[in-house]
């Protein structure tokens, strides 16, 4: 089926709504109506294509029903939509997209360093012609807004869609941006779906608005998206009807003023179309019931509303900008009281407001974290829920992994006394106690800038007080620019490099520093200390985490040295599939040799506990009067990183070979 | 047993949770129903807190439970059961594996593990059906296989044949550890209330 035909199909619906006005219908059948219609031309489809879709190890019939993830299901849909270049930087809650459509056949999956150099990529790739997905977590659009914001202007070739997963609740990030404000002011059409059925669908749809009105099209996930499983139907494969070369088009590509000026004219009027589309697409429904209670919703808030009030009127945006003003008043008009419901900023709800609708939005519903049907309810109703109350417990934090390099260094870095400005990845768990080693994080590289001006600020004063560090990933991300402002502006901040190997926190995605591909397959592996000595840093050292004497000593060294510095503390992590195959011999309490010092217990690691004993077992145990317990490792835990066993100091810990 | 209900998954990172909410929900979409399950990636990992949510019935919406509805908990750790009360009601059923994981506060001997945390659950007014999920797996040959000894439990309270769990099982699992989880399983359908 090519981007033709699905005019087409769109086109068809549309008669078939205006027809369905014309003859006095609802909503509520004109619903049916178009859904039958796309079943019926769904049907045809079925027919007329003997579709297999492939994808490495996995062969489905078109017919049956998969179980998939909102990710798993966008890059169906990405498959399905024929695109040709995906690039993404891996970011919790958007992570799967980009690794599930790797390893479909026919389509050009990477990982990109970082957010924007992704989206300049799938640009590049519209603009000779071919279909290009962009994806990334919430604050990655923040790297990404550059060219975002341009690209709304040039428009596009092949259709262009960036996939955007926000993280309501902070599950994995670190704030919680609400980025349908980006469609509003990038000017660009937003599509948010309610499941993961529909996500595979709206993926589609959105290459078809992408080509239809020469625009990028924002697809908006959240995490009860992206992490939700449920039932997806695999379709046909579709097809742009641009053709892939290149065409210079100096007017619509250029954007210097004059040609901006033009584009911007263009933009206006693009979204005035958009509009007048988001008036009768489909995927604005209304569905109608009791009309005491109307609801004005999308995405996961939409599914909450269903189950907390199955019997009131909905109307479900699948587009969230442009807004279908008419749509919008006629609801408004037809029921007696109207609730806006959406998870974290008021956005339908101002611009409802904005249209002089009078309406109910974070007047009760919560505009932080995520909803729940319970939320939903008791906001509106009063009505509370039946659970039980909580009990006070020991919180159970994420920590690093037993063996996990971040620790040594870590360890070691405590002992150095100093603010640690830290970064975005698996060692911020650096922050807990005991190692509690981390004092400032805010986004992917700003350790690394940030520790530039607290030099700038206090001088000499500063000198030996303050270091950054920052993962191998984050460091290709965002952190290398602040390093060169480090040389240029002559500061002599330290700089650690924390290089496992792979962008771990997201879990083990290669990237430039790995020397493998989003596939698995060889790649140039960058070389740190050969880039930080051409970028001007002449005092470069790379420290083996797991020697923590060593890597306290260099530390101190290198932090005090009134030039800059890099250090970096390389050890792959642990859950890299060949350190997970390597053996592992790990270490054991000698019980009789620990005097209790704890010493061991300042690592935090998960393999090591304490174990208390009373006086009388003491005795037994042979313990001097004051000792209180021992610590005990986990043989079944412990990889054998020796961590542990270079701090104590009494002989207690030895390795299990020599048992 | 009902025809809709949801279910809460909760432990603690590592234990297998994840996979003990997939092979139930193939389960439960083999014997018909619409399904719907969330999870948390990311951080949820490590070592953390980690729970699923799974909703079934002739129509699901809302993929998240909310407080008070969770008509099972399977709680794969004692204390993440009890920090989970607020998604039980008076008629939950809650399947509680005993063996204790240390937060790391107890095992750096800063705090101690509640003792009495087992009693707290059952003086509330729950059906608590408890076992020691990890002997279990141990005594089947496979400690890792603590997850499916509990699917095994919580597949006597679900409206699904048997038969229907041992394909699952016989589908998802690759044939290298085929034999010990389904060993597993049987053994987890055998645990009566206690």
């Amino acid at each position: 089926m090519g981007g033709r035909q699905e005019v087409q199909l769109f086109t068809l619906i549309n008669e078939q709504k205006k027809l369905a006005h014309c003859r006095g219908f609802g909503y509520f059948h004109l619903v049916i109506l178009i859904n039958a219609e796309v079943l019926m031309k769904s049907c045809h489809l079925v027919s007329s294509f003997f579709m297999i879709h492939r994808r490495k190890n996995v062969t489905t019939k078109r017919n049956e029903k998969l179980w998939l993830s909102g990710n798993e299901a966008l890059a169906l849909g990405a498959y399905e939509a024929g695109v040709k270049v995906a690039s993404g930087y891996p970011g919790t809650p958007s992570t799967e997209i980009m690794e599930n459509l790797s390893k479909y056949e026919g389509v050009y999956t990477e990982w990109a360093p970082n957010e924007k150099v992704g989206l300049e990529v799938a640009l590049g790739a519209s603009f000779v012609g071919v279909r290009a997905l962009a994806t990334m977590k919430h604050v990655g659009m923040n790297v990404a807004a550059d060219p975002l914001f341009t690209s709304a202007y040039t428009g596009i070739r092949g259709g262009l869609v960036i996939i955007n997963a926000d993280d309501p609740e902070m599950h994995s990030s670190q704030n919680e941006q609400d980025n349908r404000n980006y469609a509003f002011a990038a000017k660009l059409p937003m599509l948010e779906p309610c499941d993961p059925a529909e996500a595979k669908e709206f993926l589609k749809t959105a290459y078809w608005i992408s080509e239809g009105y020469d625009t990028p099209v924002i697809v908006r996930t959240t995490t009860r998206i992206a992490h939700v499983k449920g039932q997806v139907m695999p379709g046909g494969k579709t097809a742009s009807s641009v053709k892939p070369e290149i065409v210079k088009d100096a007017a619509k590509f250029v954007m210097l003023p004059a040609n901006a000026r033009n584009r911007r004219k263009f933009v206006t009027e693009r979204m005035k179309k958009l509009a007048e589309f988001a008036e009768t697409f489909p995927e604005n429904r209304i569905e109608w019931r009791d009309g005491t209670r109307g609801f004005i919703t999308s995405g996961i808030s939409y599914l909450y509303v269903k189950e907390a009030f199955p019997e009131a009127s909905v109307l479900k945006l699948g587009m969230v900008w442009p807004l279908p003003e008419k749509m919008i008043r006629s609801f408004a008009a037809q029921v007696d009281e109207l609730f806006i419901v959406e998870e974290l900023d008021p956005f339908l709800e101002l611009h409802i407001k904005a249209m002089g609708i009078r309406c109910h939005g974070k007047d009760l519903i919560p505009a932080e974290g995520e909803l729940n049907p319970a939320i939903v309810r008791k906001a509106i109703t009063g009505e509370e829920s039946a659970g039980f109350a909580p009990v006070v417990l020991p919180p159970r934090p994420p920590n690093m992994c037993p063996g996990c390099p971040h620790r040594g260094l870590f360890y070691a870095l405590s002992k150095q006394k100093v603010f640690v400005a830290g970064d975005i990845g698996c060692y911020t768990l650096g922050f807990l106690p005991p190692l509690s080693s981390m004092d400032s994080c805010v986004c992917m590289g700003a350790g690394v800038s940030a520790v530039h001006g607290m030099a700038k600020a206090l001088g000499e004063e500063g000198m030996g007080r303050e270091v950054a560090v920052i993962g191998d990933s984050t460091f290709v991300h965002s952190g290398i620019t602040g390093l060169i402002n480090i040389v240029y502006n002559d500061s002599y901040s330290t700089v650690i490099i924390l290089d496992n190997r792979i962008t771990a926190m997201t879990g083990q995605q290669p990237n430039p520093a790995s020397g493998t591909n989003i596939k698995g397959e060889p790649a140039q592996m960058l070389n740190f200390e050969k880039l930080c000595k051409a970028i001007g840093v002449k005092h470069v050292i790379t420290v083996n985490p797991h020697k923590i004497n060593e890597t306290k000593k260099i530390l101190k060294e290198e932090i005090n040295r009134p030039e800059p510095s890099v250090v970096i503390s390389c050890s792959p992590c642990v859950l890299i599939p060949s350190e997970k195959k390597r053996v592992k011999i790990p270490y054991w309490t000698k019980r009789e040799n620990c005097t209790g010092c704890m010493a061991c217990l300042g690592l935090g690691c998960p393999a090591i506990h304490w174990v208390p004993v009373s006086p009388e077992e003491g005795v037994k145990l042979g313990f001097k009067e004051k000792q209180k317990g021992h610590s005990e490792i986990s043989i079944e835990l412990c990889n054998g990183c020796g961590q542990c066993a270079e701090l104590c100091k009494f002989d207690a810990i030895g390795k299990e070979e020599g048992r | 047993m009902s025809e809709k209900g949801n279910i809460l998954f909760c432990g603690v990172g590592g234990q297998g949770i994840l996979l003990a909410s997939e092979v139930t929900a193939y389960s439960l979409l083999a014997a018909g129903m619409d399904v719907r399950k969330s999870e948390v990636h990311g951080m949820a990992q490590r070592g953390g807190s980690v729970t699923a949510h799974l909703r079934y019935g002739s129509k699901v919406y809302s993929p998240l439970i909310s407080p008070g509805e969770a008509d099972i908990v399977v709680a794969f750790e004692v204390l993440e059961a009890a920090r989970y009360l607020p998604y039980m009601h008076a008629k939950s059923t809650a399947i509680v594996n005993t063996h204790k994981i240390y937060p790391p506060a107890v095992a750096t001997g800063k705090m101690t593990y509640p003792e009495n945390v087992l009693d707290e659950i059952k003086s509330r007014d729950i059906n608590v059906k408890t076992l020691d999920a990890f002997e279990i797996a141990r005594s089947v040959g496979e400690i890792r296989a603590v997850n499916i000894v509990m699917v095994g439990v919580l597949s006597t309270h679900l409206p699904v044949e048997e038969q229907v769990f041992l394909e699952v099982l016989y589908e998802r699992i690759p044939q290298k550890f085929r034999d010990v989880n389904i060993k597993a399983f049987q053994a987890g359908r055998k645990v009566t209330a206690a």
